[in-house]
């Protein structure tokens, strides 16, 4: 079924009255609520007066995540006074990335994703398993108020205590798996390890995303349960996990235009790319209330493709992402900035010693990162017990930052691979 | 004179230690003592050489991280129970040893430990009280 049909399958020509109306507002209302936008607007010379169609929006200034960082932790709120909800996600240095959400935002998110879910193939009444984690990340509560405006049963069972979720799996035969792609897979294995033959499993739909993942590791989770795959889009700043979704027909992932619009800009230039080509994709929310955020630079590479779907949505679909125009690397659906590692090492002892982010997918286990930190003469020390506490400290202070468990590796003076004399940061050995 | 020892950080890897001890053996750097002490990923050796200052300035040049602690090598005598009267001294003396380790060549008829102590001048002024040997560094070092 289609959530909002009225809204997914519109003819673009008629859609088009809603999206200039619903930019000339947004515009006016960022203007007149948040000073930070105001002087955005103001320092490039555009007024929201300027916006008459939808075209108009390559006038108004972009939003990057600089701007959140320096405007940390609520300047980039237009209605900070009316905030339910509150997420938060990693940022590129020391502040991490917050955004805020009205009762209406908070509606419109579990809109989003019901859209999304009835995109994978979900039906209401059909039971689902939560299995994002809950709690500041946007994956769980996202899916869950998705779940609920939908009307399928939930079972929350956020991440972790895999034995647990595969017995409830069998007992409450849930049609429906969201999670990482990456925790399908190693589920799969669990449930090897405890005599389940995964071809068995009650799940028919699977709605994964908030990492990196590949068409082959698509057809490996679809072989392995017996279930169709859904790749779902979303990033916490436009509204978490709900963004965009691909139908059945699996050739992209349709972007609720009507509420987060789209453009695919090239990142030098700031310019559009022709139709079709891959670039920076660049999204509005336009109906957002307590953080309406104009023309967010995600820094997802991505083509996009306007022509009716087969489903019957109008709505134009996006590619699954084809790289970044940053650093970041997204580990376990959490993001990872190199910066952040820096930041934390320059903290330890003062000095800032050459490092190396390894990130790899061990066949059928979840991602794994691994920080190898070379020695220096000031931070080595004669006494192992010294040497180890410094490899404890680094471990821990870098896990609590990324939220997520590292592992650290002590290595010789000059031996990390470093080309023109600049460190290579990351290598990411993971076959998506 | 104290007796200066080399602690250098080695990775856990194969060849590590070779490579380390040939860098010395083509300098002409004779090692008299060595100790390794090892984690998971990585290890301390720890080496007493002849020539501390031409073996630093090798492996630094060499971009390994090294650095100096002052230990003290202490006469044991080689029968059963020598090293226990030392230990006897330092233990009713609540001097307090980081880590030791076994000298390599023996220059008497007695064998040599090596000690890193906490306090190593409270600690050799204790068992130069008790009348035990300290190998002095001039003996097997020069600058």
């Amino acid at each position: 079924m289609i959530w909002n049909e009225k809204m997914e399958c519109m003819a673009p020509e008629n859609l088009k009255n809603i999206l200039s109306e619903r930019l000339k507002n947004v515009a006016a209302y960022v203007y007149n609520h948040c000073p930070l936008y105001k002087s955005k607007f103001d320092a490039i010379g555009v007024n929201p007066g300027d916006v008459k169609t939808i075209d108009d929006i390559t006038k108004l200034p972009f939003t990057t995540k600089i701007d959140m960082r320096d405007s940390y932790p609520f300047g980039l709120f237009s209605a900070p006074d009316k905030i339910t909800e509150i997420h938060v996600s990693s940022g590129t240095t020391g502040n991490p990335t917050v955004v805020g959400y009205t009762k209406d935002d908070i509606k419109l998110w579990g809109e989003s994703m019901a859209r999304a879910f009835c995109c994978a193939g979900a039906e209401p009444r059909d039971r689902i398993q939560i299995s994002y984690g809950y709690g500041l990340f946007t994956g769980g509560l996202g899916m869950h108020y998705g779940a609920m405006e939908m009307g399928l049963t939930i079972i929350p069972c956020s991440s972790g205590q895999t034995k647990r979720q595969l017995k409830l799996m069998q007992d409450f035969k849930p049609r429906i798996l969201a999670c990482t792609p990456s925790y399908a897979l190693y589920m799969a294995d669990e449930a090897r390890e405890i005599g389940i033959d995964p071809r068995t499993s009650s799940w028919e739909i699977g709605v994964f995303g908030a990492e990196p993942w590949s068409e082959a590791m698509r057809t490996q989770i679809q072989e392995t349960w017996n279930m169709r795959a859904g790749d779902v889009y979303g990033l916490s700043e436009i509204i978490g996990p709900g963004v965009a979704m691909d139908c059945q027909y699996q050739d992209g992932l349709h972007v609720w235009w009507d509420t987060f619009y789209p453009e695919i800009i090239n990142p030098e230039t700031g310019k559009p790319v022709k139709a079709g080509e891959p670039g920076e994709l660049v999204i509005t929310t336009l109906t957002k209330q307590g953080i309406p955020l104009i023309r967010y630079r995600t820094r997802d590479v991505v083509s996009i493709n306007y022509e009716t779907c087969r489903c019957g949505r109008t709505c134009p679909r996006i590619s699954k992402i084809k790289g970044r125009t940053d650093d970041m690397i997204i580990v376990r659906g959490i993001n990872v900035f190199p910066s952040q590692i820096e930041h934390v090492l320059l903290g330890i002892d003062g000095t800032q010693p050459h490092y190396q982010l390894i990130i790899d997918r061990p066949q059928g286990k979840m991602d794994e990162v691994e920080i190898q930190v070379e020695v220096d003469e000031k931070m080595f020390s004669d006494e192992m017990k010294h040497l180890r506490s410094l490899e404890e400290k680094i471990k821990k202070e870098i896990s609590a930052v990324l939220s997520i468990g590292v592992k650290v590796t002590l290595v010789e003076p000059k031996t990390l691979a470093r080309s023109e004399g600049k460190a290579k940061r990351v290598i990411d050995k993971r076959t998506l | 004179m104290k007796i200066t020892q080399i602690s250098v950080f080695l990775e856990n890897k194969r060849g590590r230690l070779y490579r380390l001890c040939d860098l010395l053996g083509r300098n002409k750097i004779n090692i008299h003592a060595l100790n390794i002490a090892e984690s998971e990923g990585f290890g301390v050796a720890r080496i007493v050489v002849d020539r501390p200052k031409a073996a630093m300035k090798v492996l630094k040049d060499a971009d390994l991280a090294a650095n100096l602690t002052d230990i003290v090598a202490v006469e044991v005598e080689d029968r059963p129970g020598g090293l226990a009267d030392i230990l006897k001294v330092i233990y009713d003396n609540e001097v307090n040893v980081e880590y030791m380790y076994g000298f390599g060549e023996k220059f008497s008829d007695r064998a040599m430990m090596i000690f890193r102590f906490e306090d190593t001048d409270h600690a050799t002024q204790v068992l130069m009280q008790h009348g035990i040997k300290i190998i002095q560094g001039d003996d097997i070092q020069d600058e």
